[in-house]
């Protein structure tokens, strides 16, 4: 009778451990990645904000082309080719066939992907006809700020598979555009069914897109979760589960991937990277990225609508100091707006130096001979850019306080921070911009623009006529030289009217468990994690 | 007798709520900002919004009217939208609550478990050397932060052994759906999915917050059920019992528990109050869903409409808790009940 116990004890022992691995490598098919913030939307037309572009551009949705990060040139994704007519005013993609939307608890589509769906996701963006260009107060940050809704004249269905994009003029960056990671494309069908159900405001919530990943749930400050696209169209998907841990804190996520509760995470402070160097069983990468972290005064509001207080305060900072506690060497100080990676970047000689005698004069003869009180908004995340702006704020506060300027370091939760800024409702701000594209266009025209002013882009607040045209002029033209000269004079006109001072651009780091593999970083971009797998 | 007792707490708990709820009312006229837009969590943008607003929130009549209307709007579980989210406050309260009493919950449980019967060890031998192990742990357990003690214990088992995790209540690959908010009973109700692994994870999740949150309700059980037994254990029917012959165990477990014990329940009820400001530290230590990080995010967010549902919520919480104790404590000590007037 013993006997009997024990051999039974014995098996169901075995197969409880046989059980166990089995559950354990069920387990290993999923990645958790540690990620900085809550997404803002699940629809990358919408907004700008790295942070949620990472979590949803790459894994949710494809585009039409991409850029190949080595070469530069354009790639088929959805689209398999392209032409453009001669005058550069018509271009017409040929479209995937066999693609397939996500099919989840909320949405089966009935067809594949095909023309309709692009007219549908681009005519979003200007058509005050389309059912969906009002939903969310009709703000495209990325598109309006590069003027694509004034540009697109109409969209003209072909066949199934093609569709063909008039422009009202020429553009030389409208590929560069269409191969951003906001420019992805959404499905038609989705969109009607919502809108036969009146619930439009649900379709930015609930993604459908024809991405690697297919969205199962997300819950606020805690997680986001997406499932394997079984019917991917580029190739098998590894991952069953890909999971983003919403963790603001950087040493938490640090911290987390020692314990082994994150397998990934981008941003790894510059401070703790020796320390994570220094394990078997974490990988460090760095590539360098296109970026610029710079100090953005609102010029509409006084004293910064003097010019007079900006070279002030601009001269009053010891950038070199902020290199070394702020990004520990692994930066490079900003000699223009462009980071010199970029084939227009020109380095400008009038860059302000540290000096606090200068700034002492300018902002007496701006009426301001014992300082005054100003805020500066500090990110309360750590972006490629600036990967600790609350401690670069700090730097700044004290070397203010040296010329008189008592200033006032200001924190919201990120969304809440940007949302505010678009608002214009800063002194100054500390942020940055990480290239889409390597059009230089990307830097000039989303951030510094009249039209990014009007929606909520422009952190300085700053609409200069005179710039404006020197970035027309650069995009009508194809001719590169050209081109770069207009740009330099653009770089020039912002380093000697300062709506930013350009402070440093950042390397690009991502720490991840050894046991990931196939996530590469780009040189611009969000990251793409649909070859992760696990060894 | 017991009736009118009941009615009298029953008679407190509604004028404690409605001390609170103009406590948290007037607070949308003491922060910062457009009162209309801290009570319903609608910034003020445009001019026919602002008059539905206003017509919603009786906003032009005076302070009493405005207070009644808010009354109203609290007890249909409108409590205005939060300004980080956009989503309902009730909502955000409702799923983030669970969180924090499970683990308030579970706490309470050790620190019962164990501070109970180390503090009857601690009397029974007394000033022998289990009773000063006891006493001198206690102390330190009782003085030591518990942020530095959360901070201790996950540089030592979770980045340096690695035996526990330091965040979040699961493995975030375990698909839970959440129907209670209790981790537990949710993974339960599931059918204990992934072969009881999820079970078991959770439960390695709960280990460091529930030993940190702890720690202090049992240290201060320790001492209370120490000093209540000494007490008892000198009075003079203990010592008339000692006197007819019986040995120390029956004498403690026959005599003085029951009458030593009888404080330390309402004590229990006592602590659960300060375990939920506890709970709001160790929650963001251990980045633990609950309500108090919630609070404390929305606190640094200036998210005054989640400020206000989150301290009224916090607050009805604990005068409830308290009221419950007392009643609880008053069935088993019939002496309590001929107190003329209710006290928190």
């Amino acid at each position: 009778m013993h006997k009997l116990l024990l051999t039974l004890l014995v098996a169901t022992l075995v197969g409880c451990i046989d059980s166990k691995e089995e559950v354990v490598e069920e387990k290993n098919q999923g990645l958790v990645y540690c990620a900085e913030a809550n997404p803002m939307s699940f629809n990358p037309q919408v907004t700008t904000t790295g942070s949620t572009i990472d979590i949803i551009a790459n894994q949710l949705y494809d585009r039409l082309i991409s850029i190949d990060p080595v070469t530069a040139e354009f790639q088929s994704e959805l689209a398999t080719d392209w032409k453009i007519s001669k005058d550069g005013k018509s271009i017409t993609f040929t479209l995937r066939k066999n693609v397939k939307f996500h099919t989840t608890s909320y949405f089966t589509p009935t067809r594949d992907f095909n023309a309709d769906d692009v007219i549908f996701t681009f005519s979003r963006l200007f058509d005050v006809y389309n059912p969906y260009h009002f939903v969310g107060d009709g703000n495209y940050p990325y598109f309006q700020s590069v003027g694509i809704d004034q540009l697109i004249r109409k969209i003209v269905r072909v066949s199934d598979y093609q569709v063909r994009f008039e422009l009202f003029n020429p553009e030389s960056s409208f590929l560069a555009n269409m191969a951003t990671d906001f420019a992805v494309v959404l499905s038609q069908e989705y969109a009607m069914k919502l809108k036969e159900a009146g619930q439009q405001n649900l379709f930015d919530q609930y993604p459908i897109g024809t991405g690697p990943y297919s969205y199962k749930e997300y819950r606020r400050d805690n997680l986001v979760r997406f499932y394997r696209n079984p019917l991917y169209w580029k190739h098998d998907v590894a991952l069953e589960q890909l999971v983003y841990d919403i963790t603001p804190n950087g040493t938490a996520r640090i911290a987390k991937l020692l314990t082994k509760e994150c397998d990934l995470t981008a941003h790894p402070s510059s401070a703790q990277l020796s320390i994570l160097a220094e394990r078997d069983d974490i990988n460090i990468e760095k590539e360098t990225n296109l970026n610029v972290g710079y100090w953005a005064f609102n010029t509409q509001r006084p004293p910064f609508d003097d010019l007079r207080v900006r070279q002030a305060l601009a001269h009053a900072i010891d950038i070199d100091k902020i290199m070394q506690a702020v990004y520990y060497g692994n930066g490079t100080r900003a000699e223009s707006i462009l980071p010199p990676t970029s084939w227009a970047f020109e380095p400008q000689q009038n860059m302000p130096n540290f000096d606090p005698e200068l700034a002492r004069t300018l902002l007496a003869e701006a009426g301001f001979p014992n300082g005054f009180d100003m805020d500066i908004w500090a990110m309360p995340v750590s972006r490629i850019y600036n990967p600790n702006a609350r401690k670069m704020a700090e730097l700044m506060q004290s070397d203010l306080r040296k010329v008189g300027v008592n200033v006032h370091v200001i924190e919201y939760e990120w969304n809440t921070f940007i949302q505010r800024i678009g608002e214009h409702r800063h002194d100054s701000v500390l942020l940055g911009w990480a290239a889409d594209t390597p059009d230089p266009d990307n830097f000039f025209s989303p951030l510094l623009s009249c039209s990014a002013t009007f929606n909520g882009k422009n952190p300085a607040n700053w609409c200069n006529p005179k710039f404006d045209l020197l970035l027309t002029q650069a995009l009508d033209t194809t001719d590169l030289a050209m081109r770069k000269k207009y740009y330099d004079d653009a770089q020039e006109l912002i380093i000697n009217q300062l709506p930013l001072l350009p402070i440093a651009h950042g390397l690009r780091f991502q720490a991840s468990s050894a046991d990931v593999e196939g996530v590469t970083l780009g040189p611009f971009g969000a990251i793409s994690l649909a070859n992760a797998r696990k060894k | 007798m017991i009736f009118d007792y009941i009615l009298r707490r029953i008679g407190l708990l509604i004028f404690m709520t409605l001390v609170l709820s103009i406590f948290t009312f007037s607070l949308a006229y003491m922060f910062p900002g457009e009162p209309l837009s801290n009570l319903s969590g609608i910034p003020s943008s445009n001019f026919t919004q602002q008059n539905v607003l206003e017509e919603r929130y009786l906003y032009n009549s005076n302070y009493f009217i405005q207070y009644l209307a808010f009354l109203g709007r609290i007890i249909q579980g409108d409590w205005g939208v939060s300004f980080a989210s956009g989503d309902s406050v009730f909502t955000h309260i409702m799923t983030l609550l669970p969180a924090t009493l499970e683990l308030c919950l579970y706490a309470l449980i050790v620190s019962i478990f164990v501070g109970v019967p180390a503090g009857i060890i601690g009397s029974a031998y007394y000033k022998r050397w289990p009773d000063k192990l006891i006493n001198s742990t206690t102390i330190v357990g009782y003085s030591m932060p518990v942020f530095w003690l959360a901070l201790l214990l996950i540089m030592t088992f979770s980045l340096k052994l690695g035996w526990f995790p330091m965040s979040g209540r699961m493995g975030l690959l375990y698909e839970i759906p959440s129907s209670t908010g209790f981790i537990l009973i949710d993974i339960a109700l599931a059918g204990f999915p992934y072969k009881g692994m999820a079970f078991l994870d959770a439960l390695h999740h709960l280990t460091l917050p529930t030993i940190v949150l702890a720690m202090y309700p049992t240290t201060v059980l320790v001492r209370f059920t120490r000093e209540s037994m000494l007490r008892i254990m000198d009075q003079s029917f203990i010592k008339t019992a000692r006197a007819k012959g019986l040995n120390r165990y029956q004498l403690i477990k026959r005599h003085a528990l029951r009458n030593a014990l009888l404080p330390v329940i309402k004590q229990i009820g006592l602590q659960f109050s300060t375990l939920i400001t506890l709970a709001m530290i160790t929650e963001v230590i251990f980045s633990w869903p609950g309500i108090g990080r919630w609070l404390i995010d929305s606190i640094y967010q200036r998210d005054f409409p989640a400020i206000q549902g989150g301290l009224m919520a916090v607050s009805l919480f604990v005068i409830l808790a308290t009221i419950i104790a007392e009643l609880t404590y008053t069935l088993f000590d019939p002496l309590s009940r001929n107190q003329a007037h209710g006290k928190v």
